[in-house]
């Protein structure tokens, strides 16, 4: 059996996740927050792909960084960025894909926190930054887990989007969804299904493992 | 001395209020803003700390502006050197009770205020329990040393003690006036409870609509110097009976209905759930065991 899909399959979750962990904490952190009336034009923009079809995404995204257009050929020429049939093609394209799958848990998080956390903190001379780092982030910690791991499966879990911006390139775009729709199309039912139960298994255990910690299993047998 | 001059459009569930106050409390005093719900008591208290930005005006704090809409200075609620106490505690759940009181300690602050503040709390042995584990009066303790690490000046009391029972209020009153007077702060305090407030306050503002509508020390407030202070309480009245000629007002104080009677006019002058004050004058009380 070829592992590499797998393997590329979860490096591209890993990444994914760790870009979005950082770039969603400050939108949310602003979602709750704010009183700003673009809140929910750009509430809306982070929903978008979770209603979108994946294809549409992600054929936009194909026009956009075609190094025939102006954006793409813009990428390309100063930055020598290619993000078309390429790894970082793919990831750019995951973290818009799966934004809402971490933006959301936290921006509920935070908002379900009392004001007066914060306000607290204020009044003791804490910047914004240190009561975010110290104060709120810490009491949201089942957000920020079922943030993390939503992120991680879907972007496992990822097809549409993957297909249409990377192709189906060995050991660069190729990953675990695309190589079982591969092998159906080949007739090789085996290998699909080795695959599949690995993909099945792997996000079975880690949404049990979520749901196990946010309802505290955990800690009635911890010592 | 504080100088508060504040204009603000409120929105409130029963319409917007517009709120203008003027307030000029002494260093040194224990002051009540009291009044009903809405009138604006928290909301002037958020001004002050800034966490809510006035439309117009000015605060001056001492020597120091803290807010001038003409000047367009505005310090933000870290610049405004204040404790203060919210009504639901607001202590941070991630932390211990020590590591709270630690949370506020300013950059190079000596750190010897943590033990002072956790012994005058009575928190010693509680220093590492996490706030949902506290009780109620516990809690109150927690925030209220927390909000005094930093050595405020001026110390602001949100209704600190209205979630808690009778027997801890009164320890907690106790506590509170210690703690003004050791740290000789400037106070000011959200309360509805009239025993509470007279038992603290130097001087008390009622709030109407936005407004000060009444100001005075807390004996002329609530018309305590017309009595001889020997023998009187504060209650609610519950009911207004006729019977022949007198009328019977029954008034709840405490946990006990006493009967008052009063004449038709006196009678016409109370509603039922007005705050009385049931006093006698001509007689010495008698006071036995139970």
């Amino acid at each position: 059996m070829d592992w590499q899909p797998l393997v590329l399959t979860f490096k591209l979750a890993v990444v994914t996740t760790a870009i979005l962990f950082v770039v969603s904490i400050p939108i949310a952190n602003w979602l709750s927050s704010t009183k700003s009336k673009i809140r929910p034009v750009l509430e809306t923009l982070v929903s978008m792909p979770l209603v979108l079809p994946p294809t549409v995404l992600g054929f936009y995204m194909l026009v956009a960084f075609s190094p025939e257009n102006a954006f793409g050929n813009w990428l390309n020429e100063w930055l020598g960025i290619k993000l078309i049939f390429s790894f970082g093609g793919l990831v750019v394209a995951s973290v818009i894909y799966s934004l809402p799958f971490m933006v959301q848990p936290i921006q509920a998080g935070l908002s379900s926190l009392p004001s007066t956390l914060k306000e607290a903190s204020y009044t003791m001379g804490k910047s914004k930054i240190t009561t975010l780092l110290k104060i709120l982030l810490p009491n949201i910690k089942p957000s920020l887990l079922t943030g993390v791991v939503l992120s991680f499966a879907h972007t496992v879990g990822e097809f549409g989007v993957v297909l249409m911006i990377g192709g189906n390139m060995p050991g660069k775009t190729k990953v675990a969804s695309i190589a079982i729709y591969d092998e159906v199309e080949a007739l090789n039912y085996a290998a699909a299904n080795n695959y599949s139960l690995i993909l099945f298994s792997v996000t079975f255990v880690i949404l049990l493992l979520v749901y196990l910690t946010n309802g505290g299993y955990f800690k009635r047998y911890a010592p | 001395m504080i100088n508060l001059n504040l204009k603000k459009t409120l929105k409130s569930a029963g319409g917007n209020i517009d709120l203008d106050m003027q307030l000029t409390i002494e260093k040194g005093q224990f002051v009540t803003l009291f009044g009903e719900s809405g009138a604006g008591k928290t909301s002037t208290l958020r001004m002050l700390s800034g966490l809510l930005k006035p439309d117009s005006g000015t605060i001056k704090v001492g020597e120091t502006t803290w807010f001038d809409s003409r000047k367009n200075i505005d310090l933000k609620p870290q610049q405004r050197k204040l404790g203060y106490v919210f009504q639901d505690y607001a202590l941070f759940p991630n932390m211990s009770v020590r590591q709270n009181l630690e949370y506020a300690l300013r950059k190079n602050q000596d750190r010897t205020i943590i033990e002072e503040l956790l012994e005058f709390a009575e928190l010693g042995e509680l220093d590492q329990r996490k706030p949902e584990t506290l009780s109620g009066g516990q809690k109150q303790r927690v925030a209220l040393a927390r909000a005094l690490v930093q050595r405020p000046e001026i110390l602001i009391l949100d209704e600190p003690l209205s979630a808690l029972d009778l027997k801890m209020r009164i320890k907690l009153q106790e506590y509170l006036l210690q703690v003004h007077k050791k740290y000789k702060l400037t106070t000011i305090l959200v309360s509805h409870d009239i025993g509470e407030i007279v038992k603290l306050s130097d001087r008390v503002f009622e709030l109407q609509n936005g407004r000060v509508i009444k100001k005075g020390t807390a004996a002329e407030f609530f018309g305590l110097n017309k009595t001889s202070a020997k023998f009187r309480f504060s209650g609610e009245v519950l009911k207004i009976q006729r019977e022949d000629v007198l009328y019977v007002i029954s008034v709840l104080i405490g946990n006990d209905i006493i009967k008052v009677v009063a004449d038709r006019t006196e009678a016409n002058n109370f509603k039922i759930g007005d705050q009385v004050l049931v006093a006698s004058k001509a007689f010495n009380p008698i006071i036995q065991k139970i």
